[in-house]
């Protein structure tokens, strides 16, 4: 008897002396002895009516340690862990919510006590957070700086470009007045002008190798007119097929497969008029496209300078990028800021899951989530969309893909893009030591 | 589960953008060939007589012959009268053919027959004694017809149109018959006479793609029942339609026929999942009810001379493809006498595990265990109490039921388990078809004994179903039901666990490819040709099903089976749905007279997918659902795979919170709900039911069904439509009040009060002399409360008296039959409140205590004594609302099994 009065005390000098489920914070309300004054001062009740299995405060307050008030809610210190409140309704269900397991002081229920457990196991996985945040967040300076690099050589890029193109749009101007001349005379006349202006004609001159660099799958997507078999779906394997079956080809290489494959296009060039000339030959309509991979380069620039890469530029390097993740049957693809797809593993064509929407994260953290909308429609229900969630870490990697709802799919990735500056170390671990 | 839809309705939907049931995949009278004969048939000229000299008496049985004189077919009439003022005429033909079906395993038992006895007789008819008061049959001869008469007034005429018709079994005689026998008839004219005319769809039929063989010819049966001073006739569930039948002059009449119908229309008699072939007739005199007792696809056709200056009479006539006229008429003459009538004949409501009352979370599909746990996890952080969470087709290998997806549910146990030490409970989907695959164990058992139905021609039918080629079981053989159940064992279901029940869906049977997506009716089962056995299908499922939880537990625990499909005894079975409805305000509306129409013939766990199952709703709407469906028995939200998700904490914090708060009525009222199921088990009353069931003379309830009583004492009239400001609900009882059970405001009966509402309004009176019992610590989950202490809700009536019931068991096994619960009356009179045992013999403990009393309408007294078993005394305090006339009694803490009275002095 004398071991559990003294355990008793001792237990008592390390608690604060207050009735159950009172947090700190609010002991003063609680007077051993006095009357109780409802929280919400609504009514004042003698002190033994405190936690006595009756609810009389309409708030709730007096009962703050048992189930009795239906909006109470119960305070668990869990000492080693975070002090935290539960509804009272958890008070004795038999469930253990509180790692403390003073939720469950009279229900029968077994509980252990795993609050130390559980402050390791966060300490832990706060620190490791803590680390990865910190080397994500170098990672982003780097990416930071090298956005604004490749942001100033685009814009001279496209400054060039846009010079290119005034040149360009003379000598359309130039060579229609060449051709509306040819119009003009006899037949004779008109091939020999034809012949004439053709020799002038110089690929090499305005190539696009001059301004833009590769011609790649992604873009080749992104002009749904150059779907060979034209049936609504312009597919990764089509647009490979296009570049000789690889993801990317040089511009010279480039204009090699166009001149094979241009003739497909004939009927889609009022997309490109600028950059097509008309040639009336022997009363045959014929397009020409000359410089087609210069239209998408010019316009590719444009648009990438006019993309919001975060406040920093830093998530830029992810443009023109792909990241895929394979599951049990699907193999699925983020590309940034351009679409999310999904094809099956075994075989089966490809599914467009939602083009590049928008950020779409909450007001506080805007850049945490990337919305990918009107993808391949579904039966009865919306077109396809993605949202991708932005988590912190040193990869670039799609982690997870889900579909909650049919046709709203759910893609986790992480990349240092999103790291925030770690807070300092040394303060948590001053309030580890309280703790 | 949705049904299918096949891609000619796809098409349609797209191009149309319609959502309405494509009714050309479903038959209607005119295209239904025995439908269409039967009903070609003209009143007043039945060729029947019956044969006097052939009445054989014994103590409990009449029989005697009729003969259609146009035929010279004989058919045999029997006659009982069964114990509770119940009669039963069956009438087959005197010599079929072959045996014609009679429906098997609903009848609970051979019913009970009591004396009949002649009281006169003469060469024009009979007069039968009905042992009862003044009750009497009067058969009489030519044309035939039956009478029931009590006193002077004809309770119920059959067979007084004339419409009575037996088509008898017969050899073929078409054109594909031997021209020989031909010829020969046609020379002997004293056969011309029983010669009959081949019509087209006799001895096949054609519908749509599919062709019906009907190999046994014609066999359709028909009877015409007269109901003099009747206006109103309920029943025959399931139809989207009034709760009071319409007449069907003018158009089809209404069918039974289970059938999985896509997207179903509201206000029609087109047939749905379920059938359950009772028709309950109403005036204020008398109320009967007419069991028809064929489990075949069924017509009722309905007229009524309303309008008209003769004395009101509604009538009704019966039309089924196969089987005999078996007939129970329940002669009352109260609502609650017929319930209990029909309750002798097929059983009571199951009585379900008190968790199953709870709030259900079901969603085609929680993808995979993560899922499950999140949406789990979001009930806890968003305080929203649930019982259930469930698994629709997905979850399986494959849609081979009774196996996991290896992937996405790789470790069920665990997934099981997790939620047990929340103590809550899953249910996995079940359907009846089964996957035609060399590989699943399943498949190959029920092959290699012989289980599966077969087609005509002998093999083991197949259809397409959700697997792709599926067969299906022969439920309807007591050996492989047997088997089924044996299934469900821990140890031949793997992965399964006690808190794991079953869904049993698609069990009409649904058959995408299939005449009206189902089987076809020349399968047969043994004996039996599909056609005769068909709306029996899914009651056998269930039963089965049932049977396999029970025999898992070894028969200590409840089951818990949901069906889609049911028939006549089906309520002992479990819960029934009302299947795939949509996402619109008609349907939240037509939710209530679908479920009173099955209340009415014994099915009182019912209810509907909450939301509704197609479309996506809007917040509004989804609130609404969530609220009236809190009021209803079976609570169950669920959605199509192609809506969005709608767990209730999706729609921003104010709806969450309206949502929260109507399932936690739900909660406070279990204990409500588990006493009327309680009731409902022992008495075959409905749990939702009718105003006019309890105000039997008051005209102005019965055609009323946007309102309704759960018991006798909750009025409810939920908010069913769109951007409503009010309601007005009417308050039934001249000399009765009610009162609003938030507001605790007093309304006099005999009114219609307009109720104005916001969203959080969910309109329910308390009737004043009722004392309901509710559990106001809400928790996670039911179990979660069992030992809570209750509060009970006395609301007093102008004679200053009230009344209630409080049932206590341990809410999941079948102990109760062992007498192992409390069950206790309730009294309020002479200022004293009372709790009395109402069986003794009965012995159960509990830990729950009375924690507070409040009476409405009460006056303040100046103490208030508890005065408990043991004798002793204490004063308690109370409060009293003199506004409201509130009267709070304070913590009484006595044992809520305990004897005690209180008295307010």
């Amino acid at each position: 008897w004398l071991l559990v009065c003294l355990l008793l005390k001792l237990f008592s000098a390390v608690e604060v002396q207050r009735p159950r489920g009172v947090p700190l914070s609010k002991r003063q309300f609680y007077e051993e002895g006095k009357p109780f004054t409802c929280l919400d001062g609504s009514r004042t009740i003698p002190f033994d009516r405190v936690n006595d299995d009756y609810c009389d405060c309409q708030d709730g307050s007096d009962e703050p340690g048992t189930a009795a008030c239906p909006n109470g809610s119960f305070h668990c210190t869990n000492a080693g862990f975070r002090p935290t409140f539960i509804p009272s309704s958890r008070i004795n269900d038999g469930i253990c919510d509180c790692c403390d397991t003073t939720d469950e002081y009279n229900s029968g229920a077994t509980c252990q006590n795993t609050c130390r457990e559980l402050g390791r196991k966060e300490r832990e996985s706060l620190q490791k957070m803590a680390e990865i945040a910190k080397e994500g967040f170098l990672l982003k300076q780097q990416l930071i700086h090298e956005a604004n690099r490749g942001l100033e050589d685009k814009k001279a890029k496209l400054g060039d470009v846009q010079g290119s193109k005034k040149d360009l749009e003379a000598k359309v101007e130039a060579l229609r007045t060449v051709k509306e001349a040819a119009e003009q005379p006899e037949r004779e006349a008109k091939e020999r002008h034809l012949k004439a202006w053709e020799g002038k004609l110089s690929f090499k001159s305005i190539s696009p190798s001059t301004v833009c660099n590769d011609v790649s799958v992604p873009e080749l997507l992104s002009h749904s007119e150059l779907d060979p078999d034209a049936d609504g779906s312009f597919t990764e394997a089509e647009a490979q097929g296009l570049l000789g079956g690889v993801d990317k080809v040089d511009t010279a290489a480039f204009e090699s497969i166009w001149s094979n494959v241009k003739e497909k296009y004939m009927s889609e060039v009022r997309h490109y008029t600028s950059f097509f000339f008309l040639i009336n030959s022997k009363f045959h309509v014929k397009f020409i496209l000359f410089n087609f991979g210069f239209g998408i380069c010019f316009r590719n620039l444009e648009k990438e300078i006019s993309f919001d890469f975060g406040p920093s530029s830093e998530f830029a390097y992810l443009y023109s990028q792909c990241y895929e993740l394979t599951t049990s049957e699907y193999i699925y693809r983020l590309c940034p800021f351009n679409r999310v797809t999904q094809k099956p593993k075994f075989g089966g064509s490809e599914t467009n899951l939602g083009s590049w929407g928008k950020w779409a994260g909450p007001e506080d953290s805007i850049y945490s989530v990337m919305k990918y909308e009107h993808g391949t429609g579904c039966w009865q229900g919306p077109s396809r969309s993605t949202t991708v969630k932005l988590t912190c870490g040193k990869e670039t990697v799609v982690t997870s893909t889900s579909e909650p709802s049919r046709c709203e799919y759910l893609m986790e990735f992480t990349c240092p893009a999103i790291c925030q500056e770690p807070p300092n170390l040394e303060i948590s671990s001053h309030e580890h030591q309280e703790l | 589960t949705a049904s299918k839809c096949d891609c000619t309705l796809k098409l349609m939907f797209l191009s149309f953008g319609t959502w309405a049931v494509d009714k050309g995949n479903f038959k209607t009278c005119e295209q239904s060939a025995f439908c269409k004969r039967q009903r070609a048939l003209k009143p007043g000229e039945s060729p029947y007589r019956a044969l006097l000299e052939t009445m054989e008496l014994t103590n409990t049985r009449l029989t005697l012959q009729l003969i259609n004189d146009n035929n010279k077919v004989r058919l045999l009439l029997e006659l009982y009268r069964l114990q509770g003022n119940i009669t039963r005429v069956k009438i087959n033909e005197l010599k079929p053919l072959k045996p014609r079906y009679e429906v098997p395993d609903v009848l609970i038992r051979e019913p009970t027959t009591e004396p009949l006895s002649v009281l006169s007789q003469d060469e024009n008819g009979v007069v039968l004694s009905l042992g009862v008061e003044s009750q009497r049959v009067i058969i009489s001869a030519r044309p035939f017809r039956l009478d029931i008469m009590e006193g002077s007034d004809v309770l119920m005429s059959l067979n007084s149109r004339g419409l009575l018709a037996f088509e008898h079994l017969r050899m073929r005689k078409d054109t594909q018959a031997d021209p020989e026998a031909e010829k020969k008839e046609e020379a002997d004219p004293t056969t011309k006479e029983e010669e009959e005319k081949v019509e087209d769809g006799m001895w096949e039929e054609t519908f749509k793609s599919h062709t019906d063989s009907k190999p046994n010819g014609p066999s359709a049966v028909s009877l015409d029942f007269s109901l003099p001073g009747v206006e109103h006739v309920y029943g025959i569930p399931e139809h989207a339609d009034t709760l009071r039948l319409k007449t069907t002059d003018n158009g089809d009449p209404y069918r039974l026929y289970n059938l999985d119908v896509f997207q179903y229309e509201l206000y029609n008699p087109m047939a749905l999942y379920g059938s359950v072939p009772v028709m309950v007739a109403h005036s204020a005199q008398r109320t009967t009810g007419i069991f028809w007792l064929n489990a075949a696809e069924t017509w009722v056709d309905i007229s009524s001379n309303t309008g008209s200056s003769e004395t009101p009479q509604t009538d009704v006539r019966w039309i089924s493809e196969s089987g005999i006229i078996d007939i129970f008429i329940m002669l009352g003459p109260t609502p609650k006498d017929v319930f209990s009538q029909y309750a002798s004949l097929t059983g009571t409501q199951s009585f379900p595990p008190l968790a199953s009352l709870g709030y259900h979370q079901c969603r085609w599909n929680y993808n995979d265990q993560e899922d499950v746990k999140s949406v789990d996890a979001g009930f806890d952080e968003h305080d929203i109490p649930y019982d259930f969470i469930w698994l629709d087709i997905e979850h399986t290998d494959g849609k081979r039921y009774f196996t996991w997806d290896p992937h996405k549910f790789a470790t069920p146990k665990e997934m099981l388990q997790g939620l047990m030490d929340k103590k809550r409970k899953m249910v996995a989907i079940v359907d009846p078809h089964i996957k035609v695959d060399g590989n699943y164990k399943i498949h190959n058992e029920i092959r290699s004994r012989g289980f599966y139905v077969k087609n005509k021609d002998g093999g083991d039918y197949e259809g397409w179903c959700w697997p792709g080629s599926a067969s299906y079981p022969d439920f309807t053989r007591a050996d492989m039901r047997a088997w089924w159940a044996s299934m469900f064992a821990y140890d031949q279901y793997e992965g399964t666990m006690e808190n794991l029940y079953t869904w049993n869906d698609m069990n009409e049977p649904s058959v995408f490819n299939g005449p009206e997506v189902t089987m076809h009716k020349d399968a047969t089962h043994g004996a039996w040709e599909h056609r005769d056995i068909h709306n029996l299908y899914g009651l056998y499922v269930q039963m089965a099903t049932a049977e396999g939880l029970i025999q898992r537990s070894g028969g200590v625990e409840r089951p818990f089976v949901l069906t889609r499909a049911f028939f006549a005894g089906s309520q002992r079975l479990g819960a029934v749905w009302t299947g795939d409805n949509a996402a619109e305000w008609g349907h939240l509306k037509i939710s209530i007279p679908m479920c009173l129409s099955m209340g009415l013939v014994g099915i009182s766990f019912c209810g509907a997918d909450i939301g509704g199952f197609f479309k996506s709703p809007s917040t509004e709407l989804l609130v609404r659902w969530y609220q009236a469906g809190a009021y209803q028995p079976f609570y169950r939200a669920h959605a199509h795979v192609d809506t969005p998700r709608r767990e209730p904490w999706l729609f921003g914090p104010e709806n969450t919170a309206l949502i929260r708060e109507a399932v936690r009525q739900r909660y406070t009222l279990l204990p409500y709900w588990y006493q009327l199921f309680y009731r409902a088990h022992v008495t075959g009353e409905p749990v939702m039911r009718p105003l006019w069931v309890e105000y039997p003379q008051d005209l102005a309830t019965f055609a009323l069904e946007d309102e309704y009583l759960i018991g006798r004492d909750l009025l409810v009239h939920p908010v069913v439509e769109e951007g409503a400001r009010g309601v007005t609900a009417y308050l039934p009882g001249k000399d009765e009040v009610w009162f609003d059970v938030h507001t605790f405001q007093k309304h006099n009966g005999a009114q219609n009060l307009y109720i104005p509402v916001t969203m959080s309004s969910i309109p329910v009176f308390q009737r004043g002399g009722s004392i309901i019992p509710r559990k106001l610590r809400v928790r996670r989950s039911s179990t979660c409360m069992e030992h809570d202490p209750y509060t009970l809700y006395v609301a007093l009536n102008l004679q200053r008296t009230a009344d209630g019931e409080l049932y206590i068991d341990d809410g999941h096994t079948f102990n109760y039959e062992k007498k192992e619960f409390i069950y206790r009356k309730l009294t309020f009179a002479n200022k004293v409140l009372s709790s009395v045992n109402l069986a003794p013999d009965a012995k159960f403990t509990t830990d729950s205590w009375i924690e507070r009393i409040i009476v409405l309408g009460a006056s303040k007294p100046s103490k208030v004594t508890l005065k408990t078993a043991d004798g002793q005394e204490k004063q308690l305090e109370f409060d009293f609302d003199a506004s409201m006339s509130v009267l709070t009694v304070r913590k009484p803490g006595m044992n809520a099994g305990a004897d005690w009275t209180m008295t307010f002095q």
